[in-house]
């Protein structure tokens, strides 16, 4: 039953050959079993899900249910949900309890699904590894055993190794720089990033604002397509998110590709692709033209910029976003703070990790007096011409395909005391955040026995036909259903 | 040596909105702490702010009253520093966009003068909490009603030169936000605050010198003292060959003493950026005519039309439009109590006194504009005397009695003007009392003999049981007497 995907156990539940109850009682022994090795769980809500469970059971008997109704999900633990403790991976937000939903979370309650429990994540979503998370890092089961572990990717690691582990059919994640996709291309799963603006905000702990981005993690397209039905439109509660219909993404999955326009960034197949990286996603490519699309060659002259960029916008949001844990009004508190400044600092200085007070810093430093319009304006200035790289590619061509990662997953601890090398890590994603575009994982062939993926980018509001082109790819190949182990 | 004193302000006005700002949570004052605050106001992780439309109606509304040009595009921005009553981290502000420009407004000058004072921008923002270090012993607590509140923050030119035109000005400011009613304008509550940046030139210099402010004061009369107060203290330390450090100074009214709060060299630096949680707003010109389709009377237009209207002089036009309470209640008055004023000298005799007494304001007062009214009817048709109408306000203020009339038969002040029957209690009166009679007549000088009619005036109200109208005894006893 683990090995089926979200629309596969929806069409079980529905026809009644397994309950809502006996699916969640399985994917909670499974966790119980098997998360031991991979940590991909901060916490999990047995009870609160098989009541959910028995609540789901008892709507599908009256008839008046939704796809998801009674499926197991679960979410990353940056999404507040009421009454579980919401930790953002972080020692700051440790017993956190929310007294109110995400519009996400809030989302998959009124659709039915059950949730299982918090994704592990890196803390505040700053990192590219899962290993920044105050709760000990997640290990990607690829290659579990054989050797050194490796990393799931991050920040959405936890969600990512969850669902390629099989311990649940899908997981909601979010994206600032590739926390997505890069972590679904290490694990071997299917993860979207939306438009930013097409899926609310509110209740997503906030890194940096005007990039994070609330998503899906699951195996296949479909299942992506199913989630984002539950999670995208308009929320009165984020006014950055966009007042424009949503699409039934499952509608047009099974559209033919052929006349696809394709385009490959050629900033993106340069030196920082290895060879056996560069072959699998041109395969993937040439699986493409067989179904009908046509390739050409296009550029962002702009890309190189983006590491720089990003690393100036993202910290300076953050180093104000997380301000307000200061030890005044929840989360952690210093012991016996002398005066205000003492439980200040020593609040933050205790409470915060590593890579998170790196991002305070650089964040604080490139926003102060002085600074400001070298950094941040020149960031934002960069910011532009990233985007207009993307709307000028769109004109034309359909969809945009480059690899996810330059690598595969790499060896815990390996970069984790490097930031810069681990930064390079989202080296194709983090543009697609500037630039505020949709784009997606996709698994697409192996290189030493780990998953690559395939990045497919399209235009403002393309969700449909990303996962359209995602989904006839899966209808081709079978890297999707590969399983570790 | 002369020196010349140059002095701009920064107010803060509390927007009169139901709901915050950026949340849906109410703004009403008094409550219990934290009980007005919802978890965006607590600044929650993941909450996320929605901008209240009325507070931008408010804010371009203010802006259209002092003459000023409305950015079309306005940006928010994140004002970093860290307090534990700022629950964000950050103030969510305008610095580089703010909703109102360049603007200004006229003062009269107690010399008749009119003086125009520029205001260079206002800005739309969320107030603070408030830190309660009184109440708990050895520690701070946090109260976050107030959080999020929205503001405007008005900034002036420095064209004030002294206390007079800085407290005219602020006057006038408050005249204008009432009577948009954009602002309860109760400084008691915080309303209200005054900022205000002095600096002391040689007299006709150009270059202007090191400023100070001074934050929060919440009354005119501290801003008077607050004014004189820094003036001196800064002429002092110039005169003897010292230097203005620029700092930040706080004001204690009660002892007139003022003490730095922080320096320039200890200033915060701010790292304002846009706030990536709020997009920038449009307003576009449909928005702008329908806030100015909204804009009532302002004080200035008042003022002219209560001098033609009401055939008020200046200076009582002036005083009763500036507050848009008091000009609603003199109006209210004056439809009720025809002579005009008669009423603008009871409003600011009598009503004006007791609500000083007891710190009131128009707003709580025990009577209406319509029942002083009908009192100065009473008085100006001779139904009571003054002394009689002095009677019938105090029972009106103290709530026995709601109507005017009912108060004059109860207490039995009507007057008794029937001169026929007047003169015969003077022509008793002054038969009982011969000698007092025969000295008048013997006296020549006319001065003491008008200081001697006082001395039938008492047996004559006793009498009359009060009600003689005392002006016809006076003609009735002159003549008799003189007679």
């Amino acid at each position: 039953m683990h090995n089926k995907s979200v629309a596969e156990l929806s069409r079980e539940l529905e026809s009644g050959q397994v309950s809502s109850v006996e699916l969640t009682q399985q994917f909670l022994d499974r966790i119980k079993q098997e998360d031991g090795k991979y940590n991909s769980f901060i916490t999990v809500t047995g009870e609160q899900a098989l009541a959910d469970a028995r609540a789901a059971d008892e709507q599908r008997a009256t008839g008046n249910a939704t796809p998801w109704t009674g499926v197991p999900f679960a979410h990353k633990d940056i999404f507040c949900t009421n009454g579980v403790r919401t930790t953002c991976g972080s020692k700051m937000l440790e017993n956190f309890v929310p007294p109110y939903d995400a519009t996400v979370t809030a989302n998959f309650r009124q659709a039915g699904a059950v949730c299982l429990g918090k994704t592990n994540m890196d803390e505040f979503a700053m990192g590219s590894s899962t290993e920044s998370s105050y709760f000990g890092a997640t290990t990607n089961p690829w290659r579990l055993g054989q050797g050194e572990k490796r990393v799931p990717g991050g920040s959405s690691g936890g969600s990512a190794a969850a669902v390629a582990a099989r311990l649940v059919p899908a997981a909601t994640a979010t994206d600032t720089g590739g926390s997505i996709r890069q972590p679904a291309a290490l694990c071997g799963v299917t993860g979207l990033k939306p438009t930013y603006g097409r899926v609310s905000r509110y209740g997503m702990i906030a890194f940096a604002s005007s990039l994070d981005q609330g998503g899906t993690i699951a195996r296949s397209a479909e299942d992506n397509a199913l989630m984002l039905n539950v999670m995208a439109g308009f929320d009165p509660k984020d006014s950055t998110s966009l007042d424009r219909e949503v699409p039934d993404y499952t509608a047009t999955l099974n559209e033919p590709l052929k006349g696809l326009k394709i385009g490959l960034p050629k900033e993106y197949f340069s030196d920082q692709l290895s060879p056996a990286m560069e072959q699998q996603v041109r395969n993937a490519v040439k699986e493409y033209e067989k179904l009908g699309a046509t390739v050409k060659e296009v550029s962002l002259p702009n890309a190189k910029l983006a590491i720089a960029a990003y690393y100036v916008i993202a910290p300076a949001e953050a180093s104000a976003n997380l301000s307000r844990f200061d030890g005044v009004r929840y989360g952690y508190r210093c012991e016996d703070p002398k005066d205000l400044m003492d439980l200040y600092t020593r609040t933050r200085a205790e409470g915060f990790g590593t890579e998170v007070k790196r991002r305070i810093l650089v964040g604080t430093y490139a926003l102060s007096a002085g600074y400001f319009d070298a950094y941040y304006l020149k960031a934002q200035k960069v910011r532009r011409l990233i985007q207009q790289d993307f709307i000028n590619a769109f004109r034309e061509v359909d969809v945009l395909m480059s690899p996810t990662t330059p690598s595969p997953a790499f060896i815990q601890g390996e970069k984790t005391s490097d930031p810069v090398t681990m930064y390079l890590e989202d080296v194709f994603t983090i543009a697609i955040n500037l630039a505020g575009i949709p784009a997606m994982s996709v698994p697409a062939g192996f290189v030493d026995g780990l998953p690559v993926g395939l990045q497919i980018i399209g235009d403002y509001f393309s969700e449909a036909r990303l996962l359209n082109a995602a989904h006839q790819f899966q209808q081709v190949t079978d890297w999707h259903q590969r399983e570790p182990q | 040596m002369q020196w010349d004193i140059v002095i701009g302000l920064e107010i803060h006005v509390q927007l009169a909105t139901r709901t915050k700002i950026f949340s849906g949570s109410s703004t009403a004052y008094g409550a219990e702490p934290n009980t007005q605050a919802n978890a965006v106001d607590l600044a929650m992780p993941g909450t996320l702010p929605v901008p209240n439309e009325q507070a931008f109606r408010y804010a371009v509304m203010f802006g259209l009253a002092v003459n000023a040009e409305i950015e079309r595009r306005s940006v928010f921005e994140r004002k970093n520093y860290f307090y534990p009553d700022l629950p964000k981290g950050y103030q969510t502000t305008q610095l580089e966009r703010p909703i109102v420009g360049p603007g200004y407004v006229d003062i009269d000058l107690a010399n008749g003068e009119t003086r125009r004072v520029r205001i260079h921008h206002a800005h739309l923002e969320e107030d603070a909490g408030k830190s309660l270090h009184e109440d708990f012993h050895g520690m701070t607590g946090v109260d976050l009603n107030r959080a999020g509140t929205p503001l405007i923050e008005v900034v002036t030119e420095p064209d004030m030169n002294n206390a007079e035109e800085a407290v005219a000005f602020a006057k006038k400011l408050h005249g204008i936000v009432t009577s948009l009613g954009i602002c309860d304008g109760d400084m008691s509550q915080g309303s209200m605050r005054f900022d205000v940046n002095i600096s002391l030139k040689p007299k006709g210099s150009d270059t202007l010198g090191t400023r100070t402010e001074t934050k929060n004061l919440n009354s005119f009369r501290f801003m008077e003292q607050a004014i004189a107060h820094e003036v001196e203290r800064q002429m002092d330390i110039l005169e003897d060959g010292g230097r203005i450090v620029q700092e930040t100074r706080l004001y204690n009214g009660d002892r007139d003493k003022s003490r730095s709060m922080r320096t320039k060299e200890e200033a915060n630096d701010y790292r304002y950026f846009p706030c990536p949680d709020l997009l920038p707003v449009e307003i576009d010109d449909s928005f702008i005519s329908e806030a100015r389709n909204r804009l009532p009377e302002l004080p200035d237009a008042r003022k002219a039309r209560f001098k033609d209207q009401y055939g008020l002089n200046d200076y009582d036009a002036g005083l009763l439009s500036g507050d848009s309470k008091l000009a609603t209640f003199f109006e209210e008055a004056a439809s009720h109590g025809k002579d005009a004023k008669l009423v603008a000298n009871w409003i600011q005799g009598e009503f004006s006194a007791r609500l000083n007494a007891e710190e009131k304001t128009v707003a709580d007062s025990p009577i209406t504009g319509a029942q002083l009214g009908d009192l100065v009817v009473r008085i100006a048709d001779n139904t009571v005397s003054s002394a009689g109408a002095k009677k019938v306000f105090e029972a009106l203020w103290s709530g026995e009695n709601d109507n005017v009339d009912a108060i004059i038969d109860a207490k039995g002040l009507k007057q008794v003007s029937d001169t026929g029957a007047l003169e015969a209690m003077v022509d008793e009166v002054l038969a009982g009392m011969p000698d007092q009679v025969a000295q008048y007549q013997q006296e020549s000088d006319p001065k003491k003999q008008k200081k001697m009619l006082g001395g039938f005036m008492g047996p004559l109200m006793k009498a009359s049981k009060g009600q003689g109208n005392p002006k016809l005894f006076n003609e009735i006893l002159v003549r008799k007497l003189g007679g």
